[in-house]
């Protein structure tokens, strides 16, 4: 999977719960849109990809998703 | 005309809470106020002689053969246009009627042919029959005066014959066309004897204004206008009634057969979603069926290279079985996946997402929703609790205000489109949102009060101005929010949208609406009456398609527009069972009736039911599949009734994914674009070979109904059931009624349904429950499906997809009334008279700084490709944006395309492509390429070799 992709598709869900004013509900429905609807394979792609080039290119929003929930996130959790 | 009779009252019938008691030929009959007098006899079984009145058109008194005589009252009123009146004492037949019949039938045969016995007609004509009921035994006026005998027959159009010799010119063709159809293209030119049918200003039908949908063959009484299928096979034997595989209006038809000879399409009277209304492509365009193009027989090929070979149905499935478990065993269980179709029926939907499941043994199932209505999903369930439209399509009726938003409904859903303009002519108000001028906006008698012309990709700014005004203008519905909604919810959507940013004047720059005309459309929604929404792929094919989906439902929500007759959220689903493949859990994250995979009790009752353990982890979507195949993760592919390779976005992506697969194996009627690249090719049944149910855009399940024998021998769930029982996973149903008696066991909102109940009832709508056994027409009654409805903030985020100095325009694409999505089906029809390529329209303006003329060849370039297509300059697209379609493969509008696509579903943004446009002359690097590789193709189907 082009981890570049799967950046830009989690950066465009965050965009949309960027507005939420509650920001650890936002970033929790960030990473919940992403549990339900990626396949493993692509979450592990992206976890892969984020320990070899860290975490810039992910939006701010995006990233605080991907670390606060890496438990839920993690493929067979 | 309308063969092996149906009843027909002779005028429609009259809605009234007040009844009338009359006596007829001295029999008593009571019907509600304003029914005619030739209803009321009708139904108490007397048919009072006519030829201009029929029950599908308002009446119009103009054959003179319907008098009758009314006790007590001076002169013989027409039946047809006189209503029933209390106490009244009718008498139908009379010596004096008797002789006014016979008359006025003598004159209408002194200018017909008497050549009955070779015409179409023979045994199937109103006037044939009339003439026969009036006792009509000579004609005293001969043949040597002036008549009508020799006008010379109009065969423009492809599907049927004008024939002015044979016209009595009782209107009813020009009535249909108005009243029904709502095209006006017909009228009667001349006056007294001299009066014809004209088409558009005495032309051609073909010439005129005419979309043929065959409203006035229907129509006609005589052999006037007439089917040129039924001119050369005959009046039929029986009749089928079955539905529709075009758009998602569904419409019901008889289709009347001859032996296994399709000889036309009828649409059902009785058919809920049509009325008996039909358009060019259901009542026409089913030729492809039996096109020499059809391929009939399993092929096997180990590389694309290779030349086909044909084999026997089991070698075929076992080979599919051997190399998915070789792949599997090689790559991995989630290697391989499965597509459905949403031109397959609904057993078949669920049986290849069964197959995936239960044999494949992952999640990796999708559907061609994905490319159109995935939004819809996802954003209505959100909101109201349901991914499905809430409405039936009688609900425009009541409408008051209808807001058409991304949807072109005269090309898209004609059916649709022509109830909507009757509602429209009857004075409700319209709005329609949308980048281009589509005939909503302005045409016969239709007039758009609001057009907001915005810029491709800028719907939610326009959506989330539309609630801005109706928030900070005090026009929220607030008892309806109050009662029915969450308020947590509707104070943070309430106080996001009421922010300065979100007002019309801020987002005017983006959007290009003028903030005065947004405001004013805002303001005539949520204040006047009934507020329908009806939207369509121009909403939802974005990288915003889902918000703005929820931004629909917001706007419906704090307007107060769900849950009664009138009103509502209406997708308009692109294929005949977008709805049915979503119900059936062809979505990688959803199990059947949109239930999440994750669920243990859900997953639990299917592992029950089915005998298996299920993945519990989402599968892949349509472009992670390809992604994955790019990548090497995904292997495998069985593709059942779509053609990726023409509809999907970015097709060079989609063939570089296609090439990367070491079995694919497509399911299709025709060697397709996507087969071009397939090893195994099974052949697939049409939906005139095949029994089932679809379900159209309003959640109305109807059946098909086989009226022929599948020219492979198998129907679609069979082979799928095969290769499942091949892959050690055992499928043995016997009828699709079968399968359906599963959903329903296993599908909360089809638990009453059943194959006995949809014979009774016609269709039915779901949820179809204990508590709703008819149905359920009009959701969210009360309460949401969800309980309270939920708001959602909807932050315009403008695309990736920007225009550039590289790229200054801005591409949309979409459809035309007389092809089908990759026109697969169309483009084999005699369709193509109407429109034989995709062209790109373009604005006059944007056309002279390019020194591009009317006709002249283009290429269109975007970040993903380069096409070449013809030109047309046109008015109807902005400055800024052309506008295009994808029905003919040649044409590579989806090399254009991106591979950009919604944030929640990853449904592609067909609707936004940076482009630049410049005159070439000659194709394109693409269609080289194309045209090599399609030829090569077709050389290596001839040389396919039978197996021995």
């Amino acid at each position: 999977m082009d981890p570049q992709r799967l950046i830009k598709m989690a950066n465009q869900i965050a965009a949309f719960f960027e507005v939420m004013p509650d920001r650890a509900q936002a970033a929790a429905e960030v990473a919940g849109h992403i549990r339900r609807t990626w396949d493993p394979r692509m979450r592990r792609a992206l976890f892969a990809h984020l320990a070899a080039d860290g975490e810039a290119d992910l939006s701010p929003l995006a990233r605080e998703a991907v670390v606060a929930h890496r438990t839920l996130l993690e493929p067979g959790s | 005309m309308d063969n092996i009779r149906r009843a027909d009252y002779g005028t429609p019938p009259h809605q009234s809470s007040e009844t009338v008691s009359l006596t007829i030929d001295g029999i008593a009959v009571t019907v509600p106020a304003g029914t005619s007098l030739m209803r009321a006899a009708a139904q108490a079984g007397i048919t009072i002689p006519r030829l201009c009145a029929t029950d599908t058109l308002e009446a119009f008194g103009s054959c003179r053969l319907c008098l009758v005589e009314v006790e007590g009252r001076r002169g013989l009123p027409a039946s047809c246009t006189t209503p029933a009146e209390e106490g009244m004492a009718v008498l139908t037949q009379t010596p004096r009627l008797a002789d006014i019949r016979r008359g006025v039938m003598e004159l209408y045969i002194s200018d017909h042919p008497l050549d009955c016995l070779t015409c179409a007609a023979n045994g199937n004509c109103e006037l044939q029959t009339m003439a026969g009921a009036v006792g009509l035994r000579e004609v005293r006026y001969g043949m040597d005066g002036a008549n009508h005998l020799r006008d010379a027959p109009d065969r423009s159009n492809p599907y049927f014959t004008y024939d002015p010799a044979k016209c009595i010119v009782c209107s009813r063709c020009v009535r249909a066309c108005e009243e029904i159809q709502g095209t006006f293209a017909l009228t009667v030119a001349g006056r007294g004897f001299a009066s014809r049918i004209a088409a558009g200003e005495s032309q051609p039908f073909m010439d005129s204004e005419c979309v043929s949908c065959g409203a006035c063959v229907a129509a006609c009484p005589t052999a006037t206008l007439m089917e040129n299928s039924v001119i050369a096979a005959g009046q039929a034997e029986r009749s089928v009634v079955t539905t529709c595989a075009y758009c998602g209006v569904g419409c019901s038809f008889r289709a009347e057969v001859k032996g296994n000879q399709v000889v036309r399409m009828v649409p059902n009277k009785d058919g809920h979603a049509n009325h008996g209304h039909a358009c060019v492509k259901g009542r026409f365009a089913w030729g492809y069926a039996t096109h020499k193009d059809r391929l009939t027989k399993p092929m096997i090929r180990a590389a694309i290279s290779d030349p086909w070979r044909e084999v026997s149905w089991d070698e075929a499935i076992a080979h599919v079985a051997r190399e998915f478990r070789r792949i599997q065993e090689k790559y991995g269980r989630d290697a391989v996946g499965g597509l459905v179709s949403s031109r397959c029926t609904n057993e078949e939907a669920y049986l290849v997402q069964k197959l995936v499941r239960a044999a494949f043994g992952n999640n990796n199932v999708d559907t061609c929703a994905r490319v159109c209505h995935s939004p819809t999903g996802y954003g209505l369930k959100q909101t109201l609790g349901e991914s499905a439209g809430t409405q039936a399509f009688t609900s425009v009726d009541e409408a008051d205000v209808i807001m058409v938003i991304g949807a072109n409904p005269t090309d898209g859903h004609p059916v649709f489109a022509s109830r909507l303009k009757r509602r429209l002519r009857q004075g409700a108000r319209l709005i329609v949102v949308d980048p281009r001028a589509i005939d909503m906006v302005k045409s016969p008698h239709i007039r758009a009060d609001h057009h907001l012309k915005l810029r491709p990709g800028t719907n939610v700014a326009v959506l989330t101005a539309l609630a801005h005004v109706v928030v900070t203008e005090g026009l929220v519905a607030a008892d309806y929010v109050a009662e029915r909604c969450d308020l947590p919810s509707f104070e943070q959507w309430r106080d996001f949208v009421a922010r300065p940013e979100n007002s019309p004047e801020a987002m005017e720059a983006a959007s290009g609406v003028p903030a005065a005309e947004l405001r004013a459309a805002a303001r005539l929604f949520a204040t006047g009456g009934n507020g329908a929404i009806y939207y369509g792929l121009g909403v939802t094919e974005h990288s915003q398609g889902s918000t703005a989906v929820i931004a629909i439902a917001n706007l419906a929500m704090a307007t107060g527009n769900v849950g009664r007759e009138g009103v509502g959220v209406n997708p308009m689903r692109g294929q005949n069972n977008v709805q049915g493949s979503c119900d059936m859990g062809s979505f990688p994250h959803e199990l059947p009736g949109y239930r999440h995979v994750s669920d243990d009790a859900v997953r639990g009752a299917f592992e029950a039911h089915w005998g298996i353990g299920l993945e519990a982890e989402p599968g892949l979507r349509i472009p992670n599949m390809l992604d994955a195949a790019v990548g090497g993760s995904f292997k495998g592919l069985y593709c059942q009734g779509e053609d990726i390779a023409q509809s999907d976005p970015n097709i060079q992506h989609v063939a570089e994914a296609l090439r990367s697969l070491e079995c694919l194996v497509v399911q299709d009627l025709f060697l397709n674009e996507t087969a071009k690249y397939a090893h195994v090719f099974l052949p697939g049944a049409s939906f005139l070979e095949k029994d089932g149910t679809f379900t159209n855009a309003e959640r109305r399940i109807s059946p098909v109904r086989k009226v022929m024998p599948p020219l492979s021998g198998l129907a679609d769930w069979e082979v799928t059931m095969a290769l499942s029982n091949a892959l050690g996973y055992p499928m043995a149903y016997a009828h699709p009624s079968e399968i359906m008696a599963e959903i329903a066991a296993l599908t909360p909102t089809f638990a009453s349904v059943t194959y006995e109940k949809l014979e009774d009832l016609g269709s039915i709508q779901w949820p179809c429950t204990a508590e709703a056994p008819a149905g359920t027409p009009t959701m969210h009654v009360g309460r949401f499906v969800r309980g309270k409805g939920r708001f959602m903030p909807t932050q315009y985020v403008p695309t990736d997809e920007k225009v550039t100095r590289r790229f200054p325009l801005l591409l949309t694409t979409g459809r035309i009334l007389s092809q089908y999505n990759v026109g697969a089906q169309t483009r084999r029809t005699a369709n193509t008279s109407f429109v034989e390529c995709d062209v790109l329209e373009m604005h006059p303006q944007d056309a002279e700084d390019r020194g591009i003329v009317e006709g002249d060849r283009v290429a269109v370039e975007s970040r993903a490709g380069r096409t070449v297509l013809p030109v047309t300059i046109t008015e109807r697209v902005q400055p800024g944006v052309v506008y295009t379609t994808f029905h003919f493969p040649e044409s590579g509008a989806n090399v254009v395309t991106t591979d950009n696509s919604d944030w929640a579903t990853n449904c592609p943004e067909y609707k936004v492509t940076a482009v630049q446009v410049s005159p070439v002359n000659q194709p394109a690097d693409w269609q080289h390429h194309h045209h090599a590789f399609t030829r090569r193709q077709h050389e290596l189907l001839a040389r396919r070799a039978a197996d021995e």
